[in-house]
């Protein structure tokens, strides 16, 4: 009994907080634009068998036949991707750092490194507009060292939504990496070179597949918010870049058009919902290899 | 015991695999280890010895190329391997941790190191499956290392180790994480491993009693210097300071001045490097288990039933049989005699080195050579003391004595009889003795 309470609890949250949110948006994406108070019709004033045989799948639809949102969800797909690896890429080196570092250092560097969270998101995002804009602090800085001779185009192209998503994800990337490296005992390196193993052929047979479920873990992490992402396209990435979040904006409160809106949502989700599977799936892993 | 005694370590001709010549190891301030010479034979079966701290991980990992000396030169078969990195070195180290590699399965854990040098899969697999067998892991191949006892895993970093037939095994701490039974049966597993495969290993432990079980031979450490090199036997019985005697097993150390007896030593060398000359007793060939059976099964109609040859050893010593009493006792000459304590007769010792004489020393005494009784025994050194406490420890009992003047001396007897006659017990005045070649007399 006790246990079914507690059980319960989380189930609730869950049904509280995302099924049924999810259920009205799916029931919005069914309905048809209206000039109203919502925006769109049926609704349950109509009387519930009225409004049930009034939906339909017309926005589903509309999606498919026009490429402009095909589009946005490939692009999306493709910079979530490539900006995973990129942070990858930045944050292993920085994991692997921490990790090897001194004991004594490590808190500090831990908090250095959630620093940045204790500033706004949409004020750091700010920053690098006043960093990467053509009279940015970069561009001069890079002409006054005399690098280049003309500023770069940087903002405004998708290599700012790149340094965006790279800069503000990089902590969901640094920690389950540092995590797994943190936990690595230092004797199986050693254990690998005596074996006949040099440096890097150690690190790339033991420490690697070693970090891997941190590597999986951060990588879902930083792909799965910036699939979705809209503030660092918007504010970085100009009207060039093509993101199924600012779609999903401009839908929502330019058009005012909440029908099409929560059907790209709702087509959002399912796609995020396979590799949200997936990350399950490796946690529920990770967690019966510990035990 | 092998026919021959194994030890190059007394055969000038013989080469060492290994020398340490004047090697000093520095982390900052600290000496690790300081200006160490040694030499370590093919085959030898080594053992550094010591409390943590004392250097010998320092000196394994020198073995192996975690740490270059700071000074001195390390050979490994004629060549100096400072400089050599670990994975260039025909040696091979099982880990105190093992450091398995948990992603791996026990078969591709031991065929992690030969795959670094070779290609040959099918020569891999054959070398595998050999120590597996070795090592009677073969029905573990397939699993994770965390998915086998402690026990198996001590096992796999053995194979793993040993896979690539490296000329120097290097052991930390082997059996450290297993518990007392196991630890002594795998104690002898790897006796045996090391007498099949010919390798020479070194092995670190802080656990005096694994030591003298394994090794051929006995580095005692201490503060980065090496206190003792010696067969086990010697270290136990002829320990060359109050540190390795003390280290090594229990010992009573009683101090005093030495004074070389007057009539000069008939028996044997007063060398200390020598094992006690109790040890050393002449004996009569004995059948084995074989010339046994065939005399009970098919001698014994014909010649008559065997005379149990056992029991005619030589008598045993004063020390342990029950004293008779009044039994004159013969007082070898030589050796020192030590004054200890004021109103107290001085201590005899037929072994001392006269040399000694006028110096203070410790005479060390192993309590199994020192006897208890009620009465007042005949032997060479007797002392009237009370018993303070008793650690009873199943096979034998040990006895804390305080003499007169505040001394404690440890004594022990074997629990043979299964009822013990309770005749002594705590604060009863009892008796210590011991015979003349039972102390060493030590330097202090």
């Amino acid at each position: 009994m006790r246990r079914a309470a507690l059980i319960a609890i989380p189930y609730a949250w869950l049904l509280a907080l995302f099924l049924i949110p999810f259920a009205v948006v799916f029931k919005i994406s069914l309905s048809d634009i209206a000039l109203a108070i919502p925006p769109y019709t049926p609704t349950a004033k109509d009387g519930i068998w009225t409004m049930l045989s009034q939906l339909d799948f017309e926005n589903y639809v509309f999606l498919s036949e026009d490429d402009l949102y095909w589009k946005a969800y490939l692009s999306s797909l493709q910079i979530a991707f490539i900006s995973t690896v990129l942070t990858l890429m930045v944050g292993y080196p920085m994991a692997y750092a921490m990790a090897r570092a001194p004991e004594a250092w490590r808190p500090t560097l831990l908090m250095l490194v959630i620093l940045p969270f204790w500033t706004s998101f949409l004020i750091r995002v700010y920053a690098w507009v006043g960093i990467l804009s053509n009279e940015g602090f970069l561009n001069q800085f890079l002409l006054w060292i005399g690098v280049i001779h003309e500023p770069l185009t940087i903002l405004n192209t998708p290599t700012a939504v790149y340094i965006g998503i790279v800069y503000t994800y990089l902590p969901f990337m640094i920690l389950p990496i540092y995590s797994a490296l943190d936990r690595l005992d230092g004797s199986l390196i050693e254990a690998a070179e005596d074996l006949g193993c040099s440096r890097l052929k150690a690190f790339w047979l033991i420490t690697v597949p070693l970090s891997k479920n941190g590597i999986i873990a951060g990588s879902f992490l930083v792909f799965i918010p910036a699939l979705g992402e809209f503030v660092i396209p918007s504010l970085l990435g100009g009207s060039g870049t093509l993101m199924i979040g600012k779609v999903l904006f401009e839908e929502f409160f330019s058009n005012r058009d909440w029908p099409v809106a929560s059907a790209v949502a709702v087509i959002l989700l399912l796609i995020l919902v396979v590799p949200l599977v997936l990350f399950q799936q490796n946690q529920q892993r990770q967690t019966e290899a510990g035990a | 015991m092998a026919e021959t005694v194994f030890a190059p370590w007394d055969d000038a001709n013989e080469k060492p695999l290994i020398r340490f010549r004047n090697v000093t190891k520095r982390f900052g301030d600290f000496v690790a280890i300081d200006d160490l010479t040694l030499d370590i034979y093919e085959r030898e079966f080594f053992a550094l010895l010591g409390p943590s701290g004392c250097g010998k991980t320092t000196m394994m990992r020198m073995l192996a190329g975690f740490e270059d000396p700071t000074e001195g030169a390390i050979e490994l078969a004629g060549q100096n391997i400072a400089g050599v990195p670990a994975n260039k070195r025909a040696v091979n180290m099982m880990f105190q941790s093992y450091a398995l590699f948990p992603h791996l399965t026990i078969w591709d854990n031991i065929a992690f190191g030969l795959r670094r040098e070779s290609s040959d899969k099918v020569a891999i697999a054959e070398r595998v499956d050999e120590m597996l067998k070795l090592t009677r892991l073969e029905k573990f191949a397939r699993r994770k290392p965390h998915q086998i006892s402690g026990g198996q895993r001590q096992r796999v970093a053995l194979a793993r180790s040993l896979a690539k037939a490296p000329k120097l095994l290097l052991l930390d701490e082997p059996l450290g994480a297993l518990d007392a039974k196991l630890r002594e049966a795998t104690q002898f597993e790897l006796m045996d491993i090391q007498e099949k495969t010919g390798t020479t290993f070194v092995i670190v432990t802080h656990d005096q009693e694994e030591a003298m079980t394994v090794a051929s031979r006995v580095a005692v450490m201490d503060e980065g210097r090496v206190m003792q090199v010696a067969t086990p036997t010697v270290i136990y019985e002829a320990p060359n300071s109050a540190y390795v005697a003390d280290f090594i097993g229990d010992v009573t150390l009683i101090e005093g001045v030495a004074r070389a007896r007057s009539t000069p030593a008939t028996g044997p060398a007063t060398s200390a490097e020598e094992p006690a000359p109790a040890a050393q007793t002449v004996r009569t060939p004995q059948p084995n288990a074989l010339g046994l059976w065939l005399h009970d099964k098919v001698l014994a109609p014909v010649i008559g039933a065997r005379k149990d040859i056992v029991r005619q050893l030589p008598p045993p010593s004063a020390t342990e049989a029950e004293p008779a009493p009044n039994a004159p006792v013969e007082v070898p000459s030589g050796g020192v005699e030590i004054d200890w304590a004021d109103g107290q007769p001085p201590l005899i010792s037929v072994d001392g080195d006269p040399a000694l004489d006028g110096k203070r020393v410790k005479l060390a005494l192993r309590p199994e050579k020192v006897a208890i009784s009620k009465s007042k025994p005949q032997a060479v050194n007797v002392l009237q003391g009370k018993v303070i406490d008793i650690a009873y420890l199943g096979n034998l009992s040990t006895y804390h004595v305080e003499l007169a003047n505040g001394t404690m001396i440890k004594a022990q007897t074997a629990n043979t009889r299964r009822v013990a006659r309770r005749d002594i017990t705590w604060e009863d005045n009892v008796w210590v003795s011991w015979s003349g070649t039972a102390g060493v007399v030590l330097d202090t």
